[in-house]
This record gives C-alpha cells, sequence and structure tokens, in this order.
C-alpha cells in the first residue's frame, strides 16, 4: 500500500462515522469488536421522509468512492455507468450511500486500522469478517443515518452478496434488491482461485506472518501476483483473445527470455502493480475470506428459500453469458428460491463477452433493465421524479 | 409467439384474463412484452410472475414492474414446486415448445389450473390450403413459411382435447374463436369447433389420482 492509501486508513477522504464501546459489532467470529469505524461516501438527498435511500455494496476490492474521483488513484469512481446523474440509480432522485467494508482498507475498520487495545495495527489480530458482519456494519451505518426502510440494496459480485445478506438479515429494511453477476455461496473453484491468491500473499517474505507495518515492510510482490491471477477470473477468455490475442508488447520478435513479450503479460503486470499502491495485503486475505465463507443456504438448514421466506423485497437478479466466476447458474439457484419464497423476483441474463467484470462496464442492455427496475420500483415506492424528467 | 393481429389477440388475452379468479396468483409462460400480465394485474388484482425467453421481452416487461424471469418454458418450468400458482397461463406458445407434453404436465403440477391457448390447425381454411393446394398453410394465425416457423409441434382442437384425456386432465372451459376473433357457437360439437375456431382457449385441472 502507498503513503496516500496508508493515510486513507485512518483519515478517509469521505465520511466516516465512529462506534464507540456502547455499540460493539458482534461477529460471526464470536467476538464483538469496539470501537468501529465505518467509511462513506453519498450522493443525492434524503427525501423528507428517508424513502429514498439506496445503499451500493461495493465487490472485493472496491470501496465507498463509486461516482467520485478516487483519493488515491486520481480515476473516476467504480460504478460512473450506474450511479450519477440521469443514471439509473440517479442521484437527482435517490439518496445513495456506499460505505468501506469492514476488514476493507480505506477507511472502515480493518486489519489496516490501528487496534486502539493496542495502539498497533490490527493485522491478522482482527477478528475474520464474513458477508454477514459487513451486512451488520452497514444496518449500524444506516441507523445512524436514522434511515428505518432503504428503497434499494444494489451490487454486484461479493456486493451482490451483501445484497442477498440484506434482505436475509433485514427483509423489512429492503423495498427493492438487485443483486449482480453474485452467487448465494462461494463453490469449490472460487474458493480455490481466492485461495492461490492468499497464498501469493503468505509467499511473500515481505509479509512477515501478517505483521509487515510493524516491520516496516511492504508485502507488493505477493498482492500483485495475487492480482495478476484473480484479474484473469474477472475477464472472458473471448475478450482476453479479442484484445490481446498473441500480440507482442513494443517488438517485433519473441525476445526469447522472460521478459514481458506479450500485450497480455504486461497488462498484467501493470494490473497487479497499480493495485497494490491502493490495496494493503491483509485486508486482501480478510475480503478474501468473507466470500469463502459465504453460503447464504447454510445458514438456513441448506434451503436457499428459507433465507427468503417472510420477506416481501422486489428482486431483479441480473448474470453475464461470459461470467465465469459467477455464472448464470449460480443467478439462476437464486432465482429459484425467490420464487419458491414467492417473492416478486425478476431476472435477465444480459448477452456480453466482458466476463465477470460486465457489471462495472457501460452494457446497455444491463444499463436499461436496471433502470426500468429501479423506475418502476420508486412508482411502487411512490417515490417522485426528479423535476425536468417525465414520469414514465 | 406467433404473429397475431392486434384485435385478435386483445380477445384472446381478454379471454384467457376472464377465467382467472381476481386475487390469485398467476404465472404466465411465454409472457412476452407483458400485455397480459397487465391485464390481470390491473383488472384481476392478481400477484402475476412471468417467464419470457427473449431480452427484449423481459427488459420491456421489468420497466414495467411486472416480476417476470428471463428462461424458457421446456427446460425451466421443472424448477418450480409443485402448487405455486392459482394458474399457469401459457398464451400461443404451446406449438413452439419442443415437448408439449412435458411443458403442459409442469403447469398442471405448478399451478392449480392451467390455461392454454393455441391456434387451431384444424381449422377449415388450413385444412383447404393443404388439401386443395398441396402447400404448407399459411394463415392470419399461422403467417410462417415452413422453412421459418417456430410453430415446431402444431396441434389441432381434438389432437388437444385427445393429449388431455391421456393426461387425465379434466377440461374446465374450453372456448374457440372464429377468424373475427368472435366466439364459436357456445354448446356446437368438438367438430365444428374444429372446423370454424381459428385459435382456442382451454381452462383445465389435473384430477385426483
Amino acid at each position: 500500500m502507498g503513503v496516500e492509501a496508508f493515510r486513507e486508513v485512518e483519515n478517509p477522504s469521505s465520511e466516516v462515522v465512529r462506534f464507540h464501546a456502547d455499540q460493539p459489532l458482534s461477529m460471526d467470529a464470536g467476538v464483538s469488536i469496539a470501537p468501529l469505524s465505518i467509511a462513506y461516501q453519498t450522493y443525492g438527498r434524503l427525501n423528507a421522509d428517508k424513502s429514498n435511500a439506496i445503499l451500493v455494496c461495493h465487490a472485493l476490492t472496491g470501496d465507498q468512492h463509486v461516482a467520485n474521483i478516487h483519493p488515491v488513484t486520481g480515476k473516476q469512481g467504480w460504478w460512473t455507468t450506474m450511479v450519477g446523474p440521469g443514471r439509473p440509480i440517479d442521484t437527482n432522485r435517490y439518496f445513495v450511500i456506499c460505505s468501506n467494508v469492514i476488514g476493507g482498507c480505506m477507511g472502515s475498520t480493518g486489519p489496516a486500522s490501528l487496534n486502539p487495545a493496542t495502539g498497533q495495527v490490527w493485522g491478522l489480530d482482527l477478528p475474520v469478517v464474513t458477508i454477514r458482519d459487513m451486512v451488520r456494519a452497514q444496518a449500524m451505518l444506516v441507523d445512524h443515518l436514522g434511515i428505518e426502510k432503504l428503497f434499494c440494496v444494489a451490487g454486484g459480485s461479493m456486493g451482490g452478496m451483501q445484497v442477498l445478506q440484506w434482505v436475509a438479515s433485514y427483509p423489512d429494511r429492503v423495498f427493492a434488491a438487485l443483486p449482480i453477476a453474485t452467487a448465494s455461496r462461494h463453490t469449490a473453484q472460487n474458493i480455490a482461485f481466492h485461495e492461490v491468491g492468499r497464498q501469493a500473499v503468505m509467499a511473500d517474505p515481505e509479509w512477515s506472518g501478517g505483521r509487515y507495518a510493524a516491520l516496516g515492510k511492504h508485502p507488493t510482490k505477493g498482492l500483485a501476483v495475487a492480482r495478476m491471477a484473480a484479474h484473469i477470473t474477472y475477464l472472458s477468455e473471448g475478450a482476453l483473445q479479442r484484445k490481446f490475442g498473441r500480440k507482442l508488447q513494443d517488438r517485433e520478435a519473441p525476445t526469447f527470455s522472460f521478459d514481458a513479450d506479450f500485450q497480455i503479460e504486461n497488462y498484467l503486470r501493470y494490473q497487479g502493480s497499480s493495485f497494490v499502491d491502493r490495496f494493503d495485503a491483509n485486508s486482501y486475505l480478510y475480503v478474501t475470506r468473507a466470500c469463502d465463507y459465504f453460503d447464504l443456504a447454510a445458514d438456513y438448514g441448506g434451503v436457499l428459500a428459507r433465507a427468503f421466506l417472510g420477506a416481501k423485497t422486489r428482486f431483479c437478479v441480473v448474470s453475464f453469458t461470459s461470467d465465469w466466476l459467477y455464472p448464470t447458474s449460480d443467478a439462476r439457484a437464486i432465482v429459484h428460491a425467490l420464487n419458491a419464497a414467492s417473492l416478486p423476483v425478476s431476472f435477465v441474463e444480459i448477452e456480453t463477452d466482458k466476463g465477470h467484470d460486465a457489471f462495472l462496464l457501460d452494457e446497455p442492455d444491463f444499463i436499461a433493465t436496471t433502470r426500468g427496475f429501479l423506475e418502476a420500483a420508486a412508482n411502487a415506492r411512490g417515490l417522485t421524479a426528479p423535476a425536468g424528467v417525465a414520469a414514465q | 409467439m406467433s404473429d397475431f393481429s392486434k384485435s385478435t389477440t386483445r380477445v384472446d388475452l381478454l379471454l384467457v384474463a376472464d377465467m382467472v379468479e381476481p386475487g390469485s396468483r398467476v404465472l404466465d409462460v411465454g409472457c412476452g412484452d407483458g400485455a397480459l400480465l397487465e391485464i390481470l394485474q390491473r383488472d384481476r388484482k392478481v400477484d402475476g410472475r412471468g417467464i419470457e425467453l427473449s431480452q427484449l421481452g423481459v427488459n420491456g416487461c421489468v420497466a414495467k414492474g411486472l416480476s417476470v424471469v428471463q428462461g424458457d418454458a421446456d427446460t425451466d418450468l421443472a424448477d418450480y414446486p409443485d402448487d405455486a400458482f392459482d394458474y399457469v397461463v401459457l398464451s400461443q406458445t404451446l406449438q413452439a415448445t419442443r415437448r408439449p407434453r412435458e411443458v403442459l404436465e409442469h403447469m398442471l403440477r405448478i399451478g392449480r389450473r392451467a390455461i392454454v391457448s393455441f391456434p387451431n390447425f384444424g381449422h377449415w381454411r388450413v385444412r383447404s390450403q393443404l388439401l386443395m393446394f398441396g402447400r404448407m398453410p399459411q394463415t392470419q394465425t399461422l403467417a410462417y413459411s415452413w422453412y421459418d416457423t417456430p410453430n415446431i409441434h402444431l396441434c389441432t382442437i381434438r389432437d388437444f382435447v385427445q393429449l388431455a384425456d391421456e393426461m387425465d386432465a379434466s377440461i374446465d372451459r374450453a372456448i374457440a374463436l372464429d377468424g373475427a376473433g368472435a366466439k364459436v357457437r357456445v354448446n356446437a360439437p368438438w367438430w365444428f369447433w374444429n372446423l370454424f375456431g381459428e385459435q382456442a382457449v382451454f381452462l383445465l385441472h389435473r384430477s385426483k389420482r
């Protein structure tokens, strides 16, 4: 993690709420932690009856900077295709909240944060975080903001898991749910890829058993390899072939060396090295672990439908044809469970070759579907259209 | 799925809607742009759900606030639990499924009642085209050439009645519509309906075993 990123851990460039010993977070690991910081961004304005709030849940290495310039990378927020004025999650109409997950490294309590009990960085002393813990923390934030019921909870990938967990944990607090490119449990293959990433981090001598912060070391090599491997899983074979094929990087012929001859090698190395500037190695262990432990049905006797029984939340589930990380079969399993539990559910599989990352991109059918779903839900919720936009 | 003229479609949908008890739970299989579900929600206050194959259809439905799942009648009905709905509707789609009998069996299992509408291949215009000209029939309700039709399992009203009989499905109501969209005489015999009905609507339920 670079200097700018490290600054964000204790002094995030966003709102931050601190819960003290009187409001501990009780975690699935069986312990409570306090104090607890939750860093968050908001966009748009909360209406008078507090009925227009949308909680956006970020993915594995995302953060609260959904639709503003990122304080570390200087790049656009990660979901500007979806969130902003006139976008499906229209900041002229809705009050949008996104918090950094606990276990993250952008200002919410995570392994890079200071443990007030010791005055040292938490490191691996932080209890293992689950998706349900992340959602509990978000609920504390939503309470803090005085919002009883969210109009919508939306998110892709690990964010989608949080969406599902929200409805299971707080069925009366979610009017509409938009889980995208996600699954109700991690498969062996999902866990396997995450384990490769974690082992890459741990194999880096600089990692030092997780105590690198205290020792002034920087386990960037292992984390970069972890990111490179993970990045492949976010793309499709077709898109990789189309974009890179066997094209060579700034050279006419292979160099008969282990230099980055191919463009794809160069691209992955860049992805790896830019990632380590903004992300904490231990945090990567925690967030990947949270996904691996996620198995929503397991909390309900192995029957996923029971997780949603009694909920009235209207769902729109979205998957992408070329997403092999969380394929359409995962989405269908969610849809079947929602149907079995009699929830109003819509489902679309978007045709694209952009793989898992498609949910972050400007896919017209995807944008159109989510826009339609949210508009219909907003009308059902009695939310007025923003001025200057004709009601449909 | 078949390319109906608008007025005929309306009559067909209204007839289906007419068979549905207000306030019930309805699954519309092959719901297209959601026209029937909209009528049912507006006029009958039903809790309606849809399955639709085409992305465009699903998008249109979702934008209308309807709960529609992208899926295929041939493969996805198996995933629905028994007695999940009061009615399962299959409107002008039976003839385009790969396994119509299995689709029908699932409908009768998932719903307390099934409503099926389909174009009647026994209509005199269809018969006469084959008989007089020796050509595959093309009519207002069956507007495709033989080589590009999605309709791979066409049947007549009599065929359908016989299939219902083989499947131990009881017919609660049956209506045949002529080319103008008017109901064919109510107490006419099957052969008369089969000759003059351009399309048919059946309300069925599974008999007790």
